[in-house]
C-alpha cells in the first residue's frame, strides 16, 4: 500500500501529509509478520501497544493477588480474637484451628503474605505493571516512532516478565509455602533452608523468578533508551519530549544499572544456597551447632541489595511523575510550570538515586560516620522533589481545570506524594531513624509514597491513554467513586499508622498480644484493616470499570478527545501496526503549548509562525 | 507524492540538521549498535558488584593468599613461577582482540574471506583462553584441592620456625605475609608412626611434600596434624610477637578466596564461552554470504566485536583483582 492512498481528512493529516516524512514504512511492512493472525496480533505480539496492554493486564492480575494477601495479613491484625475458618477452603492448612474451633492465620504463613505482597506490589506491579506498560504504550507514539528499536527484544520482555510470574505463582503452592523472609530476602533468612519453611523450595523459586525478572527489566530498558534516543522522528529534539518521555528514558537508564547489581547480590545467593559457599554468611549457629560457614558478610548483601532497592523506588515513582505531568498540563489547560526544572529534577533525582543506599542499613551496623554521608544525600533529594511538587502545583495555578478522573488521581499524586515526601525527612535522618526504623511509620511513609502515590499514577495514566489503547472511554461516574474512595480510603489506612509507629510499634510482627504498651492500638489495626478492605472494594470497582468500557465503554469520535498537543493524539482512532497510516509527523514544537496567543492548544505538529518563540528551548 | 517528496527535501534544506534534532542518530550508530552498548553498560554493572563482593570480602579477612604464590604453576610439571601461566593465558584473549578489530575492519571493506579468516584467529584465541582456565581449574580443583568451600592456601601472620619431624624447632622459618599450601596427604594404613615420620624428614622446604602418606586421618604426630580430609596442618614455634614460645599450626586460608576465585573467573569464563559461540555463529553466517546481502553490511561483525572487546576488558580488571593485588 503507498502512502499517497491515504486521503487527509482533519487538519492533523493535512499536516501530517504536508510536512511529515515517508519513511515507506507501509509498502515494506503491510501484511507482513507482525500482525497477520491472532497469534501474532495478539499473543506473541511484537507490536508495542499490545505488549503495553499485556502488560496492563498481567500487572492487574497481580495487584488483584497482591492486594487480597494484604486483606488477609490485616484481618490477622486487625481481628486477631476473630476466627478464620472461613478461609479455610481457599488456604487450607495455612489457616490453624484450635480446640475451640477458633482458626488463625498460620505464622509461618503471614510471613509468606507479608513477603509476597511486597515482592509482587514492588516488582510486579508497580515496576513492570507501570513503567512497562506506559513505556511500552507511549514512547513510540509519543516520539513519533513506527514502533519500539527492537519489537522482538520488546516481546521478550514481556514473556520473561509472565514467566518470572508463573514461577512466583507456583511457588504459592508449594507445600512449604512461599518465601517469607521479608521482599528484601536478607541472609541468613533467604540462604539457610532451615532457617524457616519459606526458605528452601519457595527461596529457590524467588529468586528464580526475580532473575527472570531482572531479564525481563533489562530488556524492555535497553529498548526504551534505544527507542528514545535514535528514533525520535524529525524535529522532535530532545527539550521538546514530553515529560513522560523524559521520565521512562531516565527510569530506563537508572535500571539498566541498578537491576544487574542485584542479578550478582542474587548469583551470590544462589552460590550460597546450592553451593555451600559462604559469602553472605559468618560464624552461624543453629540448634546450639556451629554450620560450617565463615568469612562472609551478611551486611554485603544488604549493601547490594540496596544498591539496586534504593533506585528501584525511584524506578517506581519517577514514570508516576512524568504521567502525572502530562495529565495535569493537559487537564488545567496550561502550559507545565518550569519544563527545564521539571527535566533537571528528574535527572537530579536519578543521579541521587544511586548514593543514598545506605539509608535503608542505618541500623545494620555500618559507620555512623558513613551514615552522615548518606544523610546529607538523602535530604538533598528533597531539592528536586520539592522543584516538582511546587511545578505542579504552579502549573494548576489559575488553570482552567477539568476534574476528571485522570486529572483527580494526578492531584491525589501530588497531595500522596508530599504526605510520604515529609515523612522521608524524617527517615532520611539516622538519629530519627534509631526510633523510626522498622516500625509502621516506615511502613505509612513507603506505601504513601511509592505505594499509593505510584499506583495514582498508573490510575491518572489509565484514565488518561484508555481511549488512547481502546478507542473507547472509561466512565468518569465510577472513575471518580473510584478516586474519593481510595484517595480518603488509602488515607485512612496510612495515617494512623505514623501514629502506631511513632509509638514503636514494630513491622512484620504477627502479634503484639505481649506487649501492654501496644494494646491501646488494637482499636486503630481494626480501623486499618476495615479501610483496608473498603479501598480493596473499590479497586473492585475500577476493575469493572476497566474491563466493561474495553467492549462497552463511550466510542471514541474524535482523534484528540483532550484536545492535547502531542503525537499519539495525531494518530487514527484505531492505531494501527506502525502508529500512523502514512507518513510519520515532523514535530515543530514543544509539548505543551497550552493557551498560547489565544489558543487553547496547539498540537506538536503545527509549524511556529514567522518569529513565534518554541517554549521548551 | 512527488510534491510531497520535494516540500520534505526543502524543508532540510532550510533547517541544519543537527544530531539532537530528531529523526537522526545521534551517535552515529544503529540502534542495534546502541542496544549491545547498554547492554554492555549494564553487564559492567553485574562485574563491579562482583568486584566489590570481593574486596569487601578481601578486605575485611585478616589475611589473604599472596597470588604470586598460588597461581605459580604451569603445564609441564613447571612449578615457582610466578603468573608465568596466567600471563600467556592474558596475553592470549588479548591477542583475540587485536584479530577481532582486523575482522571488522574487513567488514568494513566487504571482504568476505578477510572477515572469515581474521574471526576464526579471534575463535581459536577464544577456546585457548578458555582452555587455559580450564587446565588452571584443574590444577587448583585436583592437584591443589581447592574448593568453592574450602581454602587450602593459607597465609603466616606470625615470624617463627616449623617443628622438625623430631618435634623440635628446625631450620625453616616461617615469615608473616608469606603464602603456604595444605598439602593432601595419601592413606596407607600399613605404616608404622616411625615409617610416617622418617617419610617427612630431611626435606627443606614445600616441594615433595605432596606424596606423602600418613597412617590415620584427623591424627596428630606431634610436629603436624592430618586432619579427616587427609590435609596436613605443619606445626611452628613463634619467635616474635605476643605470645612467643608458643606451638601454632598452619589452617585453612580465608574460606571467600575460592569461592571468589572460582565465582568471579567462572562468570567471566562463560562470558568467553558464550562470545565463542556468537562469534562461530557469525563466522558461519559471513561466511555463507548472509551478510555480505544485508543492507548494514557486516554490522553484525561489529556487534559481537563490542562485546568480545567488552570481554577482554572485563578479565584486565579481574586479572588485577586476582592475579596482581
Amino acid at each position: 500500500m503507498a502512502t499517497a492512498v491515504i486521503q487527509p481528512n482533519t487538519v492533523e493529516e493535512k499536516l501530517i501529509d504536508e510536512l511529515g516524512y515517508d519513511d515507506h514504512f507501509h509498502e515494506h511492512h503491510d501484511g507482513d509478520k507482525y500482525q497477520s493472525n491472532f497469534i501474532t496480533t495478539y499473543v506473541f505480539s511484537q507490536d508495542h501497544k499490545i505488549i503495553a496492554k499485556q502488560f496492563l493486564i498481567t500487572g492487574m492480575f497481580w495487584a488483584v493477588i497482591g492486594g487480597l494477601m494484604s486483606l488477609v495479613f490485616r484481618l490477622q491484625l486487625g481481628f486477631p480474637e476473630e476466627s478464620l475458618a472461613w478461609l479455610q477452603p481457599v488456604l487450607g492448612k495455612w489457616i490453624e484451628i484450635n480446640g475451640e474451633g477458633m482458626g488463625s492465620l498460620s505464622q509461618e504463613f503471614y510471613y509468606a503474605l507479608v513477603t509476597m505482597h511486597g515482592t509482587i506490589l514492588v516488582f510486579f506491579v508497580l515496576t513492570a505493571g507501570l513503567s512497562g506498560t506506559f513505556s511500552n504504550l507511549l514512547i513510540p507514539l509519543m516520539v513519533g516512532a513506527r514502533d519500539m528499536a527492537s519489537p522482538l527484544l520488546n516481546m521478550m520482555s514481556y514473556w520473561f516478565f509472565l514467566l518470572a510470574g508463573l514461577v512466583m505463582f507456583f511457588s504459592l503452592f508449594l507445600s512449604t509455602g512461599p518465601f517469607s523472609g521479608g521482599w528484601t530476602a536478607y541472609p541468613p533468612l533467604s540462604i539457610l533452608p532451615e532457617a524457616s519453611a519459606g526458605s528452601g523450595a519457595g527461596m529457590t523459586m524467588w529468586t528464580l523468578s526475580l532473575v527472570l525478572f531482572v531479564v525481563s527489566v533489562l530488556l524492555g530498558g535497553i529498548n526504551y533508551i534505544t527507542t528514545v534516543l535514535n528514533l525520535r522522528t524529525k524535529g522532535m529534539t530532545m527539550w521538546r519530549m514530553p515529560l513522560p518521555i523524559w521520565a521512562f528514558f531516565i527510569t530506563a537508564i537508572i535500571g539498566l544499572l541498578s537491576f544487574p547489581v542485584l542479578a550478582s547480590a542474587f548469583f551470590l545467593v544462589m552460590c550460597d544456597r546450592e553451593l555451600g559457599t559462604s559469602f553472605y554468611l559468618s560464624e552461624i549457629f543453629i540448634g546450639g551447632q556451629a554450620l560450617d560457614h565463615v568469612g562472609g558478610s551478611p551486611v554485603l548483601y544488604q549493601h547490594l541489595f540496596w544498591f539496586l532497592g534504593h533506585p528501584e523506588v525511584y524506578i517506581i515513582i519517577l514514570p508516576a511523575m512524568g504521567i502525572v505531568s502530562e495529565v495535569l498540563s493537559v487537564n488545567a489547560r496550561k502550559p507545565i510550570f518550569g519544563y527545564k526544572a521539571m527535566v533537571y529534577s528528574i535527572l537530579a533525582i536519578a543521579f541521587l538515586s544511586f548514593i543514598v543506599w545506605a539509608h535503608h542499613m542505618f541500623m545494620s551496623g555500618v559507620n555512623p560516620f558513613i551514615s552522615n554521608f548518606f544523610v546529607i544525600f538523602t535530604l538533598i533529594i528533597a531539592v528536586p522533589s520539592a522543584v516538582k511538587v511546587f511545578n505542579w502545583i504552579a502549573t494548576l495555578y489559575g488553570g482552567n481545570i477539568r476534574f476528571n478522573p485522570a486529572m483527580l488521581f494526578a492531584i491525589g499524586f501530588v497531595s500522596m506524594f508530599i504526605s510520604g515526601g515529609l515523612t522521608g525527612i524524617f527517615l532520611g535522618n539516622s538519629a530519627i531513624d534509631i526510633q523510626m526504623h522498622d516500625t509502621y511509620f516506615v511502613v505509612a511513609h513507603f506505601h504513601i509514597v511509592m505505594g499509593v502515590a505510584a499506583f495514582f499514577g498508573m490510575f491518572a495514566g489509565v484514565y488518561h491513554w484508555f481511549p488512547k489503547m481502546y478507542g473507547r472511554f472509561m466512565n468518569d461516574t465510577l472513575g471518580k467513586i473510584h478516586f474519593w474512595g481510595t484517595m480518603v480510603g488509602a488515607y485512612a489506612i496510612f495515617w494512623p499508622m505514623h501514629y502506631i509507629g511513632m509509638a514503636g510499634v514494630p513491622r512484620r510482627y504477627y502479634s503484639f498480644d505481649i506487649f501492654q504498651t501496644f494494646s491501646h492500638f488494637a482499636e486503630m489495626n481494626k480501623f486499618i484493616t476495615v479501610a483496608a478492605i473498603l479501598v480493596f472494594a473499590f479497586q473492585v470497582l475500577f476493575i469493572i470499570n476497566f474491563f466493561y468500557s474495553i467492549w462497552r465503554g463511550k466510542k471514541m469520535t474524535t482523534q484528540n478527545p483532550y484536545g492535547a498537543t502531542t503525537l499519539e493524539w495525531t494518530t487514527p482512532i484505531k492505531t494501527g501496526h506502525g502508529n500512523w497510516p502514512g507518513k510519520i509527523p515532523a514535530v515543530q514544537r514543544w509539548p505543551y503549548d497550552y493557551g498560547k496567543d489565544g489558543q487553547d492548544f496547539i498540537p506538536q505538529i503545527m509549524p511556529l509562525k514567522e518569529g513565534e518563540h518554541d517554549g521548551g528551548h | 507524492m512527488a510534491e510531497h517528496d520535494t516540500t520534505v527535501m526543502e524543508h532540510d534544506v532550510h533547517h541544519e540538521q543537527g544530531a539532537w534534532d530528531g529523526g537522526t542518530e545521534p551517535f552515529k550508530a544503529s540502534y542495534g549498535k546502541l542496544m549491545m552498548w547498554y547492554f554492555l553498560l549494564s553487564d559492567a554493572f553485574t562485574f563491579s558488584g562482583f568486584l566489590i563482593a570481593y574486596g569487601s570480602l578481601r578486605f575485611s579477612s585478616p589475611t589473604w593468599p599472596v597470588p604470586d604464590f598460588v597461581f605459580s604453576t604451569a603445564p609441564f610439571g613447571l612449578h615457582g613461577a610466578p603468573l608465568i601461566f596466567v600471563t600467556f593465558m592474558s596475553f592470549l584473549l588479548i591477542i583475540s582482540s587485536v584479530t577481532m578489530v582486523r575482522a571488522v575492519q574487513e567488514g568494513h571493506r566487504e571482504n568476505k574471506r578477510g572477515v572469515v579468516f581474521w574471526m576464526l584467529l579471534t575463535v581459536l584465541g577464544g577456546i585457548g583462553f578458555l582452555g587455559c582456565q580450564a587446565w588452571e581449574w584443574n590444577n587448583l580443583i585436583a592437584t591443589e584441592h581447592m574448593s568453592v568451600t574450602r581454602n587450602p592456601f593459607g597465609t603466616h601472620t606470625e615470624e617463627g620456625v616449623y617443628l622438625g619431624p623430631d618435634g623440635k624447632a628446625g631450620e625453616e622459618a616461617v615469615e608473616p605475609g608469606k603464602t603456604y599450601l595444605l598439602h593432601k596427604a595419601d592413606l596407607d594404613p600399613s605404616l608404622t608412626d616411625t615409617e610416617v615420620i622418617a617419610s617427612f624428614s630431611g626435606h627443606g622446604d614445600d616441594e615433595g611434600h605432596a606424596s606423602h602418606a600418613v597412617n590415620a586421618y584427623d591424627k596428630d604426630y606431634g610436629f603436624m596434624y592430618v586432619d579427616e580430609g587427609g590435609f596436613i596442618h605443619r606445626k611452628f614455634v613463634v619467635k616474635e610477637g605476643e605470645n612467643p614460645g608458643e606451638i601454632m599450626m598452619e589452617d585453612y586460608g580465608p574460606k571467600a578466596f575460592g569461592a571468589l576465585f572460582f565465582g568471579i573467573t567462572g562468570f567471566h569464563g562463560f562470558h568467553v564461552l558464550s562470545g565463542v559461540a556468537f562469534l562461530l555463529i557469525i563466522l558461519i553466517n559471513a561466511g555463507s554470504g548472509v551478510y555480505a546481502a544485508r543492507k548494514n553490511g557486516y554490522e553484525m561483525v561489529e556487534k559481537i566485536g563490542l562485546y568480545w572487546h567488552f570481554v577482554d576488558l572485563v578479565w584486565v580488571f579481574v586479572f588485577l583483582a586476582f592475579y596482581l593485588l
